[in-house]
């Protein structure tokens, strides 16, 4: 009857690929917030695309500072542009009012994004923008339809141009993105890196914490495990005499 | 103060005026179980740890959680971020409350598995039912506290299926959230539920449970009573004071357990959206309704009975019945035989296939309704495990109560 323990594992398990809507593929990031260095461009590239409209307000600059091992001089130069302190929470200077004016709705804040959708899907987003001549803003997004953000990174990019399939109705739907040739500063590859970089700080940015808690558990594991090991043998000592 | 032994000094002065020495051997020094526990036999000690963890992280989160509509979802934030080891404090608590559930229903099953709720224990099986209970309102009202989307419409649904009940339905339902919708004033009182109420119910009901064992013994895997044969000192033959060796046993038991849950708690807390679901990490938001609502894992059995029946009002009695008819065991089996180890060859395949029921439901009551599994929706693949989990009640008064189980004979020392 333990077969009941496997079977409820076995059970768990399809569970655990929950989390994604479905419908659009999503790309892998393959995030690593153990990755300093692309903690540290990622959290450039916010406060020089991103940060413009979103704000981080659960994570404050010192608290980035630390984790990302940058200098809050540095921080406090190159990132705070709302004449906040750099113990303040990361807010964007933008209104929310002004943005719900300009764009239709108020840029969310991005503290939680990464765990409430998932590093996969913002970084599917970040890759999945296309002209669209239709759109207020000239741009939709494949895995957000009817988004009202602009495609902020799209010099980095070049603008990538919509590829229509048939589907299963026979209608024409946008199936695919594709970059021209030669239309950004970057290479496809350089583009996936610098998307990478940002989905990687985001993804630190929802749980900053987690670095910390991974190095943390190796030890609180092996001790756990040290004291089972003498509780063991101090059960088999008493129990020697059971029969 | 015990016979034959006289204590003396600090523990004698304390002993003439509390029963000090006496509790320790009544529950612990000289209970004796049976030497015959195994694997399952963990999940009682483990359960009791836990419950200790929720109540002291419990404790601690208390201290900087803010139960209000605008203020409960940024203050758990505050407690992941600002709070020094508040991260550590909140996973371990949310961690439990799924832990807790992971080791009642062993615990449950180990009672079905060894009969455990049958004569004299019938009183022990309802206390620890009642328990159950208290767990599941404790963890319902808790989940609504982080303020997150799931939070809150989970406990909009759930709540809203005291409306189905005729006549006095909508009453209620206002009644319990306090107003028609969950709102603040909702929050606030399933706060004073879950962080007073329900854990001194809970408390209170496993002292009357660990009471209620310990007035009529440990069963065993065998099935066997024990108390039936005692030495010249009458102790039992086969049994063995619960200290030193059974928290030795369980000591090393806790090690394993706090193993994986530590694993759980630093490296996958949110267990892949099971222990926390994604939703909940965006602020409760009454005008946009999530694509799809679910309770969390250890209430999707009933869940998907609840959406196997078309009517609500009929699918909330089913779920109600249910969970009433485990209240009632003891007495809709009606078997002499304790344990599997010498039950009829039917009762074995029976409870076999309530077991997969039970999790077969819990899986499809994690998804959306009208999904398809090979051929059959999610609806439909409820219905037939819902089935099978009533099957198995019927199945079991049918067989003991006309005396068609064959079982084999029960001897008469335990035997491993």
């Amino acid at each position: 009857m333990r077969k009941f323990a496997v079977a409820l594992l076995i059970a768990l398990l399809p569970g655990i690929a929950l989390g994604a809507e479905g419908g659009q593929h999503l790309m892998n990031p393959d995030v690593d917030v153990s990755n300093t260095a692309s903690l540290q461009r990622g959290a450039k590239y916010f406060a020089n695309y991103c940060m413009g409209c979103h704000s981080l307000k659960y994570l404050r600059y010192s608290r980035m500072a630390e984790d990302l091992n940058i200098p809050e001089d540095v921080v406090e130069k190159t990132m705070i542009w709302d004449g906040g302190q750099v113990h303040s929470k990361m807010m964007s200077a933008m209104a929310s009012d002004d943005g719900k004016n300009w764009f239709g709705a108020a840029p969310p804040d991005l503290s939680l994004t990464v765990r409430a959708r998932g590093a996969d899907w913002v970084y599917t987003y970040l890759n999945t923008f296309y002209r669209d001549p239709e759109s207020d803003t000239g741009v939709n997004n494949l895995t957000l339809p009817g988004a009202s953000m602009p495609h902020v990174l799209w010099q980095l990019q070049g603008m990538p141009e919509p590829v229509y399939g048939e589907g299963s109705g026979g209608s024409l739907h946008v199936k695919e993105v594709e970059v021209p040739e030669g239309a950004g500063l970057l290479s496809e590859e350089e583009y996936h890196q610098v998307t990478r970089d940002i989905t990687n700080f985001l993804a630190y940015a929802a749980e900053p914490v987690q670095a910390e808690r991974e190095r943390l558990g190796v030890w609180v594991l092996l001790f756990i495990a040290v004291f089972t090991a003498l509780a063991y043998l101090l059960k088999r000592e008493f129990w020697k005499d059971v029969h | 103060m015990s016979e034959g032994t006289k204590t003396t000094g600090f523990v004698g002065w304390i002993d003439r005026r509390f029963p000090l020495t006496q509790l320790w051997e009544d529950h612990l020094s000289k209970y004796y179980a049976p030497k015959n526990f195994n694997i399952w036999y963990y999940f009682g000690s483990l359960a009791l740890l836990v419950l200790v963890n929720q109540i002291l992280t419990g404790i601690w989160l208390t201290m900087n959680y803010n139960p209000s509509a605008e203020g409960a979802f940024d203050s758990v934030l505050y407690i992941m971020r600002d709070v020094q080891w508040g991260w550590l404090i909140r996973y371990m608590h949310s961690t439990g409350a799924s832990a807790f559930f992971v080791v009642v229903y062993l615990h449950m099953f180990r009672a079905l598995l060894y009969g455990s709720y049958k004569k004299p224990r019938e009183l022990l099986w309802i206390f620890g039912m009642l328990i159950y209970v208290a767990l599941m309102a404790e963890a319902f009202m808790g989940y609504l506290l982080p303020w997150g989307q799931m939070s809150y419409w989970g406990a909009q649904v759930i709540t809203s299926l005291f409306g189905a009940i005729p006549g006095v339905g909508d009453a209620l339902m206002t009644w319990i959230r306090g107003d028609f919708n969950i709102s603040g004033v909702t929050l606030n009182r399933f706060f004073a539920l879950h962080v007073i109420a329900l854990p001194l119910v809970l408390v209170f009901l496993v002292v009357a449970h660990i009471l209620a064992l310990h007035e009529v013994g440990s069963n065993n895997p065998d099935g066997v009573d024990i108390k039936k044969n005692k030495d010249a000192n009458g102790v039992p033959k086969d049994g063995i004071p619960f200290h030193p060796y059974y928290t030795v046993k369980d000591l090393f038991g806790v090690g394993v357990f706090l193993f994986f849950f530590a694993a759980v708690v630093f490296f996958m807390p949110s267990f892949g959206g099971l222990f926390l679901e994604p939703p909940n990490f965006q602020p409760a938001d009454p005008l946009q309704t999530p694509a799809h609502i679910a309770p969390v894992w250890y209430f999707t059995a009933f869940y998907s009975i609840l959406r196997a029946v078309p009517d609500k009002l009929m699918g909330v009695i089913a779920m109600g019945t249910a969970i009433f008819l485990l209240f009632v065991l003891p007495w809709i089996d009606r078997g002499p035989v304790r344990s599997i180890r010498y039950r009829g060859f039917s009762y074995k395949v029976a409870l076999a296939l309530f077991a997969v029921a039970f999790v077969v439901l819990s899986y499809l009551g994690l998804q959306s309704p009208s999904m398809m599994i090979m051929g059959l929706s999610v609806k439909g693949w409820a219905r037939i495990g819902g089935v099978m989990y009533f099957a198995f009640f019927v199945f079991l008064w049918v067989y003991t109560f006309f005396g068609l189980e064959k079982t084999k004979p029960v001897p008469a020392r335990v035997k491993h």
